[in-house]
């Protein structure tokens, strides 16, 4: 860690500011894995931008019915908060599964869109990691690659992105809104993150200074029911093999409406388009819904040690959806 | 270099949000240290600290507060929580100059936290009688997460295993399943984890 | 007072530092602060094999506050030990990886650890072998395996017998790479003053620090002060000294300042000992009523390039199971990893998975009660030795969990009961560990105000020491433990040796007895007050400890486990964990209790969650830290019960007692394998049984 200077933003006006103007600067939220990662050298921040006193820390109901959740919202009081848990329990839940109650009381919304991959070899600074350090190779293709990327990978990068709280917001449509220099926008969660493709060392398509400032959740279909659910390596505080978010409506016992994503399988939040398409309008039968994740699932392409994830994330889709057609 | 005021004052172990605007003003451009203030255990510290240090290094290197524990240094093993402003949190994860104006209680401050009579928080007391430690080292960061735990589950906070159709707002009922999942990220390795659900029972009780 | 006295040893006495524990006063070795004190910090080996070609440390010595960079150039020599481990910072090889290579020292730990991650390191590497195949090239038989056991044991005709044997088994089990991590990471405050040297150390023995310190910088051991009165978790990791604490030493020489060093969590796993992977193959032949007619326990391990280290695995088969016919054999590659060493239970921890697995495995091909077959195969006397048993209770404490258990109404269908998504199953496993006992000494004053001050060199790693050896010294004194205070954990004490191989207790608890009683008998033969100073008495127990036994001294027990797997993923939960101890005299139900279900917790993890990866590309231990590696959690660990059944053993030590530090993980993580398959039908014999194999192999059960 080198020495680092610290600017307390007042406002997202001055935040945007002072990450532009000196040096290679990084937003500071929670700080959970920025801190994490400095401390292992692989973020070298010459500037930190607290934005932890932004005002941006209320989950607020739109005119429209949306709900806006601020970017520095922590974790722990978003999964509690009580609207969330009424219409979107698919959020809820995914935010409590994931880390320890101590991080989820610090690690923001924001900050969990944009925590970087748990790969051992990326966190490792001595060793090859395109990510880390653009063209040097990647250490994981021939590797130890039990946890990483079944879906969506390239020869330049086969992490997986380890938010959970990142594959409930993709099932239910979030939008991210971002703060510039130039001026704000919003962009899809799936399109924010992204795919690693031959720019691994882009995690999202946030541009320099950009500052998240809220995730928007569109209202879901009336009726619809929505779960999260992962399988992991201990009962918790550990990151998941592979995990489901689904939304639900039935309609006179045909699906009206499905958002699904996989987390643990790809670089981003995985949302199984394939599968939504085929279920849409059929009665997700035990045989339809298998099909439809069979068709999701053929893309995918196991590594030396990761083959288990093809079928442990079909198997855990299909008890979800199982289980959601049973209460929608 | 620090300068401890000797205002201990027993109300303010109470949590409360700190201000949006406490302490001093930014530091200057470029600086690599600033000035905070913090209140830990009741006691006010102004201290300069590189904007590097942890609340952790800062509470254990400086303040020669050394209960609140380093395992691991990354949030991995909770061995180092402490209450910042109520809420239990790895401090070795914090910037220290980022907690500016928090009040923070570590595990030396738990017995007056608790206010009452006696040199210990009941459950210090608790881990004593149900034997819920061996090297002790988890220990501080057990307790101080337990304290933090029993307040999210009495503010009617949900976890991965409380049942969605518990009462919005309502207390949570802490079953030995909710105890553990909630102390989840407390590792320890001489496995004193059924004492501990234990000992947190009987000061539910 | 007399009752007192008489209740002294078994009593569930509170142990004595857990008032500082739970207040946050106890000091462990990196929280004290010499004036002066300033922070090391340490840059490991990237490669796994060969030298460092240049090391640059111009940018490391311009950050501000940084005091030296120690690098095999600059850092004072060391004299030889046997132990090649500690020769650190003495020349360029790099063994593998994670060695030191240099040592940053600054005013702060923020400029040590920046200073440390500014050296540059150039390497000239070698080709390397870092990953345990299953035929290893250049694996060898060792001379003898850890503990001085032989390396390999035969009796009659093992490989006939079995060929003949109507029913048999033939597997290969394998355990990982394990890592002990205790929750404090290694770490010394080291400072010299006149030609002293005072270190505070974290360790499981103050004396052997102080020994090796002593020796690598040409000291007389009188000038050398190591203190480790408390101690966050050892495991074996602590067992001997271990770098850390020798690298704090030179950078204190080096800057003339104390010196804190503590390693990280990542780096610990290279340099503190980790339990080497096995590879097992295991035959065991069989009448039909289940009679053993052959046993068969061959390992396969690894070592380092500079350490031999060879976990005897196959010790325990020496031990268990009656039968004229047996092999226990080890071999062991070295390759280009970090050297192995002690992990809680050491041989017994995985040679007892995998022949406890066998023999259940057996008992299904036999279609028979797996507590049966285990009882049927009872012993007279030791198999390997014929050495009579000072005592052994294994079927006392079979029958004392089933019925705790209630493993009378088990249905020995394996893959039957299925509650939605869920199948359960029980498993049982028989559990041993060796009764160790080394030499000490002690000594005992009785004051004028009543009060007696045991003196001993023992450490307190979380066993509770303090406290069950005032226990026992109140019983030999006739007082109430309330009565004597116990000294321990700093050299300059009476000299002690280790707290390890579940031999603390015995080893310190044996000459504190006889201090006790040599002070009690003087105390009855003289009349009127004490002098001012008191009377003191001492001990030392060679010659008497460490005397030859005729006889085998092991403690045993069982372990008993109720396992629930969820088809959708693969995952096993544990529900219930039981263990019964025939483990000689219970000295304190209270700590004893935790020793037992710590053990237990520790092999639930070993069972379900904990594997290291070697990254064949770099030989690093990859993913080691405590995200990376799943140490169990409290969500992981259920209800967990031990007991114990009343043991009198008159040919142990005076308190008779056997150690109880270790046997609680040995037979836990077959007992849960053992469930595994009883849940689910399947057998899987390589640990951790994570849900990325349970969930492929069970796929058919959905």
């Amino acid at each position: 860690m080198k020495p680092v200077s610290y600017v307390r933003a007042r406002s997202v006006e001055e935040a945007t500011a002072a990450h532009a103007g000196r040096g290679e600067a990084r937003y500071l939220g929670g700080g959970t894995n920025l801190v994490d990662l400095m401390k292992l050298g692989v973020e070298r921040p010459e500037v930190l931008v607290d934005i932890t006193r932004l005002p941006l820390d209320q989950v607020e109901e739109q005119p429209d019915g949306a709900l806006r959740l601020g970017a520095t919202v922590r974790n722990s009081d978003l999964a509690a908060h009580p609207l969330l848990r009424d219409r979107y329990p698919v959020v809820s839940q995914a935010v409590l599964s994931g880390a320890s109650g101590q991080l989820r009381n610090v690690a923001t919304t924001g900050g969990n869109l944009l925590q970087r991959t748990r790969c051992a070899y990326f966190q490792d600074v001595s060793k090859p990691c395109n990510k880390r350090v653009p063209g040097s190779g990647c250490a994981a293709l021939d590797g130890v690659n039990h946890d990483h990327a079944v879906l969506g990978h390239s020869p330049h990068c086969v992490a997986t992105h380890p938010s959970d709280l990142a594959v409930a917001l993709a099932a239910v449509d979030a939008v991210v809104e971002l703060a510039g220099p130039g001026g704000g926008r919003a962009v899809p969660v799936t399109d924010f993150l992204r795919l690693p493709e031959d720019v691994p060392e882009r995690d999202t398509v946030i541009s320099h200074g950009e500052l998240i400032t809220a995730v928007v959740l569109p209202p879901l279909p009336p009726g619809s029911v929505s779960r999260y659910r992962k399988a992991r390596e201990r009962a918790s505080y550990a990151f998941a093999l592979a995990s489901v978010a689904a939304v639900l409506r039935l309609e006179d016992g045909v699906v009206s409406h499905l958002g699904l994503a996989f987390g643990g399988l790809a670089h981003r939040p995985w949302r199984a388009r394939r599968a939504e398409a085929a279920l849409l309008g059929a009665r997700p039968t035990p045989e339809a819904v298998a099909r439809a994740l069979d068709a999701e699932l053929a893309e995918a392409v196991p590594l030396r040690d990761n083959a288990y994830k093809v079928s442990l994330a079909r198997d855990l889709a299909a008890q979800v959806l199982g289980s959601l057609t049973a209460t929608a | 270099m620090d300068s401890s005021e000797e205002s201990h004052a027993g109300a303010s172990a109470q949590a409360v949000r700190h201000a949006p605007w406490p302490g001093p003003a930014d530091s200057p451009a470029g600086a690599t240290e600033s000035r905070v203030a913090l209140r830990v255990n009741g006691f006010s510290h102004t201290t300069e600290v590189d904007h590097r240090t942890t609340l952790l290094d800062l509470l254990r290197e400086r303040l020669a507060l050394t209960g609140s524990k380093k395992g691991c240094d990354h949030g991995q093993c909770g061995a180092c929580t402490v209450l910042v402003d109520g809420r239990r949190v790895n401090s070795c994860l914090l910037l220290a100059v980022a907690q500016d104006g928090a009040e923070v209680v570590t595990v030396e401050g738990l017995a007056d936290l608790a206010g009452e009579d006696g040199d210990l928080h009941p459950l210090q007391r608790a881990f004593l009688d149900r034997d819920a430690f061996q090297c002790g080292y988890c220990t501080p960061g057990q307790l101080c997460s337990a304290v933090g735990m029993l307040e999210e589950a009495r503010a009617g906070a949900p976890s991965a295993v409380t049942d969605p159709q518990q009462g919005l707002g309502s207390a949570v009922r802490l079953t030995g399943e909710e105890i553990r999942e909630r102390l989840s990220g407390n590792l320890c390795r001489c496995g004193a984890y059924p004492h501990i659900v234990e000992a947190v029972r009987d000061v539910i009780a | 007072m007399a009752s007192q006295a008489h209740n002294a040893v078994g009593s569930p006495i509170e142990r004595r530092e857990g008032g500082a524990k739970v207040s946050g006063g106890a000091l462990y070795a990196t929280e004290y602060t010499p004036p002066g004190c300033v922070y090391a910090w340490l840059v490991t080996a990237t490669v796994p094999k060969g030298r460092v070609a240049s090391l640059d440390t111009a940018a490391a010595l311009k950050v501000p506050g940084v005091l030296a960079v120690l690098t095999p150039d600059s850092a004072p020599r060391l004299a030889d030990t046997d132990d090649a481990t500690l020769a650190v910072l003495q020349n360029s090889e790099v063994p593998h990886h994670g060695w030191p290579v240099a040592l940053a020292v600054a005013e702060t730990l923020e400029a040590a650890r920046a200073a440390a991650g500014s050296v540059g390191v150039a390497y000239e590497t070698e080709p390397h072998e870092s990953v345990l195949t299953e035929d290893p090239p250049g694996a060898y038989t060792p001379d003898e395996v850890n503990g001085g056991h032989p390396t390999e044991r035969r009796r009659g005709d093992p490989e006939g017998r079995f060929a003949a044997a109507p029913v048999k088994i033939d597997a290969r089990y394998r355990v990982p790479p394990l890592y002990n991590h205790p929750m404090e990471p290694h770490g010394a405050t080291a400072s010299w003053r006149d030609g002293r040297l005072t270190v505070y150390d974290t360790s499981q023995g103050a004396d052997p620090v102080r020994a090796v310190l002593a020796q690598v910088f040409e000291l007389p051991e009188e000038r050398v002060t190591v203190v480790c009165e408390h101690v966050g978790g050892g495991f074996g990791s602590k067992g001997t000294p271990r770098p850390h604490v020798v690298l704090a030493a030179m950078a204190s020489l080096h800057v003339r300042r104390p010196v804190k060093l503590a390693l990280t969590r990542r780096q610990l796993t290279e340099l503190v000992g980790h339990r080497a992977p096995t590879d097992h193959r295991l035959r065991l032949g069989a009448e039909p009523d289940g009679t053993l007619t052959s046993l068969i326990h061959e390992v396969t391990t690894h070592t380092s390039r500079i350490k031999e280290f060879v976990e005897q695995a196959a010790v325990p088969g020496r031990v268990m199971y009656a039968g004229a016919n047996s092999l226990t054999a080890h071999r062991v590659a070295a390759l280009d990893v970090p050297t192995p060493s002690w992990m809680r239970a050491p041989g017994e921890a995985p040679g007892m998975y995998a022949l406890e697995s066998a023999v259940d495995e057996l008992a299904c091909a036999l279609a028979m009660d797996p507590i049966e077959l285990r009882t049927r195969n009872e012993p007279d006397e030791e198999p390997d030795s014929g050495r009579p048993f000072s005592s052994r209770h294994l079927v006392e404490c079979l029958r004392e969990g089933a019925k705790r258990f209630g493993w009378a109404e088990r249905d020995h269908r394996a893959g039957v009961r299925r509650s939605g998504a869920w199948l359960t199953g029980t498993g049982v496993a028989a559990a041993t560990y060796p009764v160790l006992v080394s030499p000490s000494r002690a000594t005992v004053t009785a004051h004028p105000d009543g009060l007696h001050v045991v003196r001993i060199n023992a450490t307190d790693i979380g066993t509770g020491a303090r406290t069950v050896l005032a226990q026992i010294a109140a019983e030999a004194l006739g007082v109430g433990a309330e009565a004597v205070r116990t000294e321990i954990g700093t050299t300059g004490l009476p000299k002690a040796p280790l707290a390890g191989g579940s031999s603390g207790t015995a080893s310190w608890g044996w000459a504190v007895h006889e201090a006790c009683r040599s002070l009690a008998r003087r105390l009855h033969e003289r009349s009127g007050p004490l002098p001012p100073e008191g009377l003191t008495a001492s001990a030392d127990t060679r010659g008497t400890a460490d005397a030859e036994s005729p006889y085998a001294r092991h403690a045993f027990g069982a372990h008993f486990a109720e396992v629930g797997v969820d088809t959708d993923t693969g995952e096993v939960r544990v529900r219930r964990l039981l263990g019964v101890y025939a483990a000689g005299r219970i000295l304190n139900p209270r700590t004893a209790g935790s020793q037992f279900i710590g053990g237990m917790v520790m092999g639930l993890g070993m069972a379900l969650t904990e594997g290291g990866r070697v990254d064949p590309a770099s030989g690093a231990f990859l993913g080691s830290d405590l995200a990376g590696y799943h140490v169990p959690a409290h969500a992981d660990v259920p209800e967990v019960e031990a007991h114990w059944i009343d043991e009198e053993d008159a040919h142990l030590n005076p308190m008779g007692s056997k150690g109880i530090g270790e046997i609680g993980i040995v037979g836990t993580a077959a007992a849960i394998g053992n469930a595994v398959h009883h849940a689910t039908g399947i057998r899987f014999r390589e640990l951790p049984l994570t849900p990325d194999q349970v969930h492929a192999a069970g796929r058919g059960l959905v």
